[in-house]
């Protein structure tokens, strides 16, 4: 699982990867005009980066350095979503109440506080699949050294 | 309704397939055609939300079983070598309870609101105003975020929990 | 009312994963197994005929919707689903790299 695959793998990989992850981020900014929403996005913007690690090996990519970066955007999604909430119960008098401007309905940049939401929940989704993914697929085990 | 039934024979019989067969790669891809059988019927049934997620993390799941098959042994599984004796008495005891659970869940379920025909008593306070009390155009978003957002506030809570257990496991020990 | 029993049967498949197969692998998907039975048994749940997607286009449509709450309930489930799973198999790559094999009658043997 260290190595990579043969160079035709490695060349789509390359070309894709990129439009996998717009298209993630499509799914995750339109959350409240079309299905899909946080959690479907976070785990399509995770599935980009799965596949180039799959296509180019772990050790090229240099998996310490994914770890650190993994926990960090997990942590930040986290907490960001938490922050959210509790404005509502700073700003207002219960908690999570939706506060900010709703706009006019069916236009990208409307309804309240779901559209931080859907951003906070797709990073927090996606950090922590990509995780998951480089502890269970990636790492030598202990039998291997 | 055609499509269903059919669907619902596949789904059953690769379920068999993937709990019956000897070898570990194929029962994880027999588990695949599984998930995917689910998300079409969440086509068929006007659950396009429900479609997006099944099938992304359906393929996330077989990813995970397969890394977990190469990794350790790519030979098929140690059990198959006939019929032996320690497996009779939970083999009979399941018979049992299942027969039993089958004709309890026959009473349970004509209980439920027939197939096609929901009580919407909530949902339709919720179909009425939810776009003007929340400004979003998908209703079931609007409902997981706005309405009913302490649930993903948990929700969230547990998906942490299960990454921060898995990187606890699987950790590195190192020898010095 | 077919839809609903065929649901029973797949989740009496996975129970019949973990409670007689001796491979651990086999249990973890029978585990899989049971948890798409009851998420499919939810959206079976919440179908009305002849209605459309939750979804609002333009605002001054007809709303003739299926239910929208078993979907918001499932949607979060299936996500916790994939995350027991990765935690089930973290537990069984250590298992096998203490006792080399996935059978649970040898793994029951060597204790300490």
């Amino acid at each position: 699982m260290g190595k990579g695959m043969t160079v035709i793998v490695k060349t789509i990989a390359r070309l894709i990867a990129g439009f996998i992850f717009l298209y993630g981020l499509y799914i995750v900014l339109h959350g409240h005009l079309t299905p899909g929403g946080g959690f479907a996005g976070g785990v399509i913007i995770a599935g980009s980066f799965i596949l180039l690690i799959l296509a180019f090996g772990a050790q090229e990519m240099g998996e310490k350095m994914l770890y650190r970066f993994t926990a960090v955007f997990e942590s930040l999604g986290a907490l960001s979503f938490l922050l959210l909430a509790l404005l509502g119960l700073i700003a207002g008098f219960y908690f999570f109440l939706n506060l900010f401007p709703k706009g006019t309905p069916l236009h990208l940049i409307s309804s309240g506080i779901i559209l931080p939401a859907n951003i906070a929940i797709g990073v927090k989704v996606g950090a922590g699949l990509l995780a998951v993914f480089l502890a269970l697929a990636a790492t030598k085990f202990l039998m291997e050294e | 309704m055609l499509e269903l039934y059919l669907l619902i024979l596949a789904m059953l019989a690769s379920a068999l397939v993937a709990v019956e067969t000897k070898d570990l790669l194929a029962s994880a891809i027999s588990m695949g055609l599984v998930g995917f059988a689910v998300a079409i019927m969440f086509v068929l049934v006007q659950a396009p939300d429900l479609a997006i997620v099944q099938i992304v993390v359906e393929i996330l799941s077989v990813i995970f079983f397969a890394a977990v098959i190469f990794r350790t042994t790519h030979f098929d599984t140690t059990v198959g070598k006939g019929i032996d004796r320690e497996v009779v008495f939970p083999a009979v005891s399941f018979f049992i309870f299942g027969t039993l659970f089958f004709i309890l869940s026959l009473y349970a379920l004509n209980d439920l609101p027939r197939f096609g025909e929901p009580i919407m008593k909530v949902a339709n306070t919720y179909i009425r105003e939810g776009l003007e009390r929340t400004g979003a155009g998908n209703l079931v978003a609007a409902i997981i975020l706005d309405y009913r957002g302490y649930d993903t506030l948990g929700e969230a809570t547990v998906l942490f929990t299960a990454v921060l257990g898995v990187l606890v496991v699987l950790r590195k020990v190192g020898r010095r | 009312m077919v839809l609903f029993l065929a649901c029973i049967l797949l989740f009496l498949i996975g129970l019949y994963a973990i409670v007689t197969k001796r491979n651990l692998i086999k249990i973890a998907i029978g585990f899989c197994m049971m948890e798409y039975a009851v998420n499919l048994l939810f959206a079976f749940i919440g179908f009305k005929k002849d209605a459309l997607a939750p979804i609002i286009i333009r605002v001054s449509q007809e709303r003739n919707f299926v239910d929208p709450i078993p979907q918001a309930l499932v949607l979060t489930s299936i996500v916790i689903g994939l995350a027991t799973t990765a935690l089930l198999l973290s537990l069984i790559i250590r298992l096998y790299e203490r006792y080399k094999t996935f059978d649970i009658k040898e793994i029951r043997k060597l204790r300490g």
